[in-house]
């Protein structure tokens, strides 16, 4: 597999914080990248630097060969590497398939064709995710008013009506339910096998990455602690010691 | 379209039509009507479509009322000698020369806003809430201060504008079919955009600007063009105002912060922002409201005008359509639907 993503040496401190030490990962192309650690250990910070969201002070971020580390959040946006926010953000005064439709992949939209009305096309995919993310009965719901693991799903939802490359997933089960992670677990490897998206995850809940992801990557303090196959990862002392707080 | 509405807007459009003439005692007062309708209708599209609510949309219909007499006066002669013969002088326009001046005036007024708008929002649009209103309110009272203190176009003092060649009472009418045309236009223009991927764009950086950036939208692109449409048609009613006033003056008329400014904000509010409808409702509503105070309980005008301001922004925000839209959700396609119906009646 080939790489998609490659962090070389990046570091990021706000004021006298440290939030990423000299961080260096790759994710393969195709495959399902795990990245966890404590909470504030800089996995959040990462991913912002990644997408764009601020500038980093040190080393290089590459996306298919090209670098990406001055360019701003839209454009990178459009290259096709895509985030979801761990705070949910959706579109919360317009209807679902509203919400769908505005998330078409805009590095294929010319700015004249924004004058037009959305192609039957485009409508038919919109429903058809919505029904992927069990959403279909409530597209006309006010997407404000649906519960926050709806809002989750509908976020991830639009994510792939973007038709991206890689997408960044920011925590994606935190505040759903049990019976909804398994059926979430599910989606997310169908849009990795089915729709060939690259996954790259931060995640708190063990059970869930250690099941999908590949590759895990360990952050601890704003610093690459581990690296390795989940086997390995869950079997480092290091690792344990991090999420127990003996570090 | 259905034949219902078909048939509402062909009636719609014989009442805007007869209207001048049914009540041939009003034609100024429903000028005025539709000025609010226009300004009213391009408010909401930054205000309550993009979620950027100006202040200074009034700098567009001042901007529009100098544009329209500088051009249309200085078709004919030196701007610069007509305005300094304030009162003296004589400066004769023909009938060509007046039709002229007002088409090309007003027109170049919109254009011309439009580019400032431009401008303007690229120095503005940096800022988010509080602080774009703030900064566009700005740009509309430096404005105005400084048109006071230039010189070529009158100063303090203001313009006199060439007088209609023609009886007064075609004048007015006149004028009131160049507002309502204008009125008419604009209303066309925007059910059409608003069924396109621009409005659905605009919302979108409205309810959540920086999710709009990390989908890929352009939003400063969208942005810029929103506002630059809104200030073609401000600016346009500009200009018309300038030919009907005759004779304006910068701070109270053309760049009347404090009066046209917020009224515009306060019809929006009032018949619910973010809709086609709610702007034309509520400029209808505060323009019979105000007028009525106006005449019947002179001396309190404005302690009921600022009551209706008041009470409309603490405890009816939403405004009327945005009232109907809580009470009545289903009028407004809020709906929960699976497959089978769907199958039943497709949606459009």
């Amino acid at each position: 597999m080939s790489t998609i993503i490659e962090v070389q040496g990046v570091s990021k401190s706000y004021g006298g914080v440290k939030a990423n030490t000299d961080i260096s990962l790759t994710v393969p192309e195709g495959g399902i990248t795990g990245l966890i650690g404590p909470n504030g250990s800089g996995k959040t910070t990462l991913f912002n630097s990644i997408v764009g969201y601020h500038p980093i002070d040190g080393g290089s971020i590459q996306f298919q060969g090209k670098e990406i580390s001055k360019l701003l959040v839209p454009d990178i946006a459009r290259l096709g590497l895509l985030r979801t926010f761990q705070q949910t953000r959706i579109y919360g005064a317009m209807n679902c398939v509203e919400n769908m439709l505005i998330s078409t992949p805009h590095r294929k939209l010319r700015f004249i064709e924004s004058f037009r009305r959305n192609s039957k096309e485009e409508h038919e995919r919109a429903e058809h995710l919505l029904d992927f993310v069990g959403l279909y009965e409530k597209r006309y719901l006010r997407s404000g008013s649906l519960s926050f693991g709806q809002q989750k799903l509908l976020e991830f939802a639009m994510a792939l009506m973007n038709e991206p490359t890689v997408l960044l997933l920011d925590e994606p089960t935190a505040g759903i339910n049990p019976t909804l992670i398994n059926g979430l677990i599910d989606r997310l490897r169908r849009a990795n096998t089915e729709f060939g998206i690259t996954l790259f995850i931060i995640e708190h809940n063990m059970r869930v990455i250690m099941n999908m992801a590949d590759t895990i990557y360990c952050l601890a303090h704003g610093e690459m602690l581990a690296s390795g196959s989940p086997d390995e990862i869950q079997n480092d002392q290091r690792v344990i010691d991090a999420y127990l707080g003996a570090h | 379209m259905s034949a219902q509405k078909a048939i509402l807007y062909v009636a719609l459009l014989v009442l805007i039509v007869a209207a001048p003439f049914l009540f041939p005692d009003y034609k100024t007062q429903l000028a005025t009507l539709w000025l609010m309708i226009i300004v009213s209708l391009t408010w909401d599209m930054t205000g309550g479509q993009m979620g950027y609510n100006s202040l200074g949309n009034i700098f567009f219909y001042g901007t529009g009322m100098y544009v329209a007499a500088v051009i249309a006066i200085g078709m004919v002669y030196d701007v610069g000698e007509y305005t300094n013969a304030f009162g003296g002088g004589k400066f004769d326009f023909t009938d060509d020369q007046y039709f002229t001046g007002l088409f090309v005036g007003i027109i170049g007024a919109g254009v011309f806003c439009a580019l400032s708008a431009f401008a303007i929002g690229w120095l503005t649009f940096g800022l988010r809430g509080p602080y774009f209103a703030i900064g566009t309110l700005g740009v509309a009272i430096a404005a105005g201060e400084l048109v006071s203190n230039w010189d070529w176009v009158g100063g303090g003092q203001g313009i006199a504008l060439p007088v209609y060649p023609g009886d007064f009472d075609n004048f007015k009418t006149f004028i009131y079919f160049l507002f309502a045309g204008t009125g008419v236009v604009l209303f066309i223009f925007l059910s059409w955009l608003y069924q396109t991927r621009f409005r659905a764009a605009i919302n979108a950086i409205r309810d959540d600007e920086e999710k709009a950036e990390a989908m890929g939208l352009h939003t400063l692109r969208y942005k810029l063009v929103t506002w630059a449409m809104a200030a073609f048609f401000v600016g346009i009613v500009g200009g018309i105002s300038a030919f009907q006033l005759i004779h304006f003056e910068p701070l109270e008329t053309a760049y009347q912060t404090i009066n046209l400014g917020i009224f515009m904000v306060v019809c929006v509010l009032l018949g619910g922002k973010g809709t086609l409808w709610g702007p034309i409702i509520g400029a209808i509503l505060f323009h019979v409201f105000k007028e009525v105070t106006w005449n019947y309980f002179l001396g309190w005008q404005w302690v009921a005008l600022g009551a209706l301001i008041v009470v409309t922004v603490v405890y009816f925000q939403d405004g009327l359509l945005g009232w109907l839209r809580l009470k009545k959700p289903e009028w407004f396609g809020v709906r929960v639907e699976n497959k089978q119906q769907a199958v039943a009646e497709p949606a459009e």
